[in-house]
């Protein structure tokens, strides 16, 4: 074969469209017959807070000293109803997980870090445990469509309450705690046989529409006496009318987890396939709050994708009252942390791939039932390591808010925003970064 | 004017008039009180009366009642001269709830523990995600009763829906009529004597007399689909 021979022939050429990552699917597919099912959120490109981009003062905007000048970070939820809405000192709160698809020491870390901050935390499937209520200075009861560990007394020993139609990484599904993790304190939390595939419900069993949940909202209330803020959660799929309904129904708080939004265990293609982005969720749903003359009186909280406090910043600027985070919490306790890099690799993993959070074999010590695992997460140190993280976000979005001349978080707004591609500029309706021009807006 | 204080004041045993007070206001004497006997009239279909109790009360209701009445009752006995809305007792964790009429949708819906009796008949989804609490429906109940239900009994001397006990866990079900279909997993099992046992106890406790535990046919779980696998993958 001469030179010329090898200069005519093409390189190998990947498909675009049968990607590696396709090509792997479907061979682990025939292989097994049965999807994937993972943790974690979406993990495809979406367009997201990265794509916006503060403006900052500038001579027509005059901003506040850095160290010196105060900008507030204070929310507080609930007062449309409660007799007790509850003030939290920062605008960031930890999502609803469930001891069951987290270990106990988690729960404890999330309830004490969150309380160090000055936030609120969150239960989940299972019920509350009590060392996430002793820890937990403000907590906030979830009640599911599965209402596993559910109790009364829970529900007024709670400070809110939180219904959840749905969830940003699967809207429309149920959950499942596949039994490795059912182990004999979390089977007896859920009246469950122990070691069995547990599937949680996608609908309630008792209500079906708006109608039914204004009435299940009330009954809620006068169980406790009409004194906890009753938020609705939902995934982002038509935040519009979903908030509207929500407002329409009673809710005090409204809770909007976009796709990015983390699960514990959910097929692959349900994640990555279903619901919309954070970003493309908020504009509509903060425009539902408004024309019913809501927005403020009804708060907003935005999940899905939250990291830093630019990312708490641009959803504030975008009309939320509070973020609520969930899988940056868990990576701020010690998931997928490099430092157990060998044994992420004998999971066929890496560190900041693990995603197998329903498997319970996580080396963190984090979704696992394994008590010799378990033990590995200390929750004293790892509550400490989300105060200190959510401490930044809030010192980060505090300095992008002073710049922007605010003298409090909630005073960002969607004119201290520019966007960097038509796709954010339409989602987040703001202008593209240079122009006036507002896709769908402004001609 | 009766105001929530002269409430508090009343006595043990008091007459609640719904046409004269709050629903908020009778709730929260019940939530006030550990102990007595009520008689609430003119509840005219409200919703959420009577729910959220916890003490060793009795409270009778004289008419109908809307969604959610009883709901995660705790000790307390609630008997309704009428029919019960949607809901009826959800989430029970103990007591007695004694419906006189029929009862819609979701009645004892994952309830945890206590007796609910209904004379007449339920509609669908009774039962649903029961665990623990025990169910005795005189008359016949709708489509998917019993449904993922983990814990407790069922007893229903009438017929039953389509779709009866569908991916049941643990519950037992006890059927004296026909059943119009079988949900996903869910079997007919033998009678045993301690089955019986069972059932002549919930008999006995819901006042139902003359019937032969042998006229039952006791159903539960193939717990085929406890752990997911692909070949039942048509049954989910």
């Amino acid at each position: 074969m001469s030179a010329d021979d090898h200069r005519a022939r093409t390189p190998p050429r990947a498909s675009a469209t049968f990607d590696q990552y396709a090509i792997a699917e479907i061979h682990r597919a025939a292989s097994t017959g049965i999807y994937d099912i993972r943790g974690f959120g979406a993990k495809r490109k979406l367009p997201h807070f990265d794509d916006l981009l503060f403006l900052g003062a500038s001579i027509s905007r005059y901003p506040l000293e850095g160290y010196r000048e105060r900008c507030g970070t204070d929310v507080t939820l609930g007062a449309r109803h409660a007799r007790k809405p509850i003030t939290l000192q920062i605008p960031i709160t930890i999502a609803g997980m469930s001891f069951g698809s987290l270990s106990a020491n988690a729960k404890e870390a999330l309830g004490r870090g969150a309380s160090l901050a000055g936030t609120s935390t969150t239960t989940g499937d299972g019920g509350m445990t009590v060392e996430e209520r002793e820890h937990s200075k403000t907590l906030v009861y979830q009640v599911l469509p599965s209402r596993y560990g559910m109790e009364p007394d829970q529900l007024r020993k709670a400070d809110a309450i939180e219904i959840v139609v749905g969830q940003g990484a699967k809207p429309g599904g149920g959950g499942m705690l596949l039994g490795q993790k059912i182990s004999k304190r979390v089977a007896d939390m859920r009246t469950l046989p122990e070691g069995i595939d547990q599937r949680s419900p996608c609908r309630h069993p008792d209500w079906t529409g708006p109608d039914d949940l204004e009435i299940k909202i009330n009954e809620l209330r006068e169980i406790t006496d009409w004194e906890k803020p009753i938020y609705v959660k939902v995934g982002a799929a038509r935040p519009y009318y979903d908030t509207a309904l929500a407002v329409k129904s009673g809710a005090d708080v409204v809770v909007l987890d976009g796709m990015q939004g983390g699960t514990a265990a959910t097929q692959d293609v349900f994640i990555e396939h279903v619901g919309i982005p954070t970003l493309a969720a908020i504009r509509p749903a903060v425009q539902a709050l408004i024309d019913l003359d809501m927005h403020r009186k009804v708060q907003l909280i935005v999940s899905g994708g939250i990291r830093n406090g630019a990312d708490v910043a641009k959803a504030l600027a975008l009309g939320a009252d509070a973020v609520s985070i969930g899988t940056a919490a868990l990576i701020a306790l010690g998931d997928n942390d490099p430092r157990y890099e060998d044994e992420y690799r004998k999971l066929g993993t890496t560190a900041g791939c693990y995603d197998d959070w329903h498997e319970g074999r996580d080396p963190a010590g984090i979704t696992t039932q394994d008590p010799e695992l378990v033990k590995r997460l200390d929750p004293v140190a790892a509550g400490r390591r989300l105060a200190n993280y959510l401490s930044v976000l809030a010192l980060e979005a505090q300095t992008i808010a002073r710049a922007c001349g605010k003298s409090h978080l909630h005073n960002l707004e969607p004119e201290d925003l520019v966007a960097l591609t038509m796709e954010s500029a339409a989602m987040a309706q703001v202008p593209l970064a240079g122009t006036s021009w507002i896709p769908g807006k402004s001609g | 004017m009766v105001t929530a204080s002269s409430i508090a004041r009343a006595s043990r045993n008091s007459v609640l008039d719904l046409a004269a007070i709050s629903l908020r206001e009778v709730n929260q004497l019940l939530h006030d009180t550990d102990s007595g006997d009520f008689l609430i009239r003119n509840p005219r279909g409200a919703h959420s009366l009577a729910c959220g109790l916890d003490g060793d009360m009795s409270v009778t209701i004289d008419g109908h009642v809307g969604y959610y009445c009883a709901g995660m009752n705790k000790r307390a006995s609630v008997i309704v001269n009428g029919n019960a809305g949607t809901g009826l007792a959800e989430y029970m964790m103990s007591g007695f709830v004694h419906v006189k009429g029929d009862a819609s949708q979701s009645a004892g819906a994952t309830g945890c523990g206590g007796l609910l009796v209904i004379d007449g008949n339920a509609s669908a989804r009774c039962g649903i995600a029961l665990r623990g609490l025990d169910i005795v429906v005189k008359g016949s109940v709708g489509h998917m009763s019993a449904f993922m239900a983990q814990a407790g009994s069922m007893v229903i001397l009438g017929d039953t829906g389509d779709a009866l006990g569908d991916s049941l866990y643990e519950a037992r079900l006890f059927v004296r009529g026909s059943v119009k279909s079988l949900g996903s997993d869910c079997v007919q099992k033998e009678m045993r004597d301690e089955h019986k046992a069972v059932l002549r106890r919930l008999l006995d406790d819901a006042g139902v007399s003359g019937v032969d535990v042998a006229e039952f046919k006791r159903y539960g779980s193939a717990r085929n689909l406890y752990h997911f696998h692909v070949d039942n993958a048509g049954q989910y």
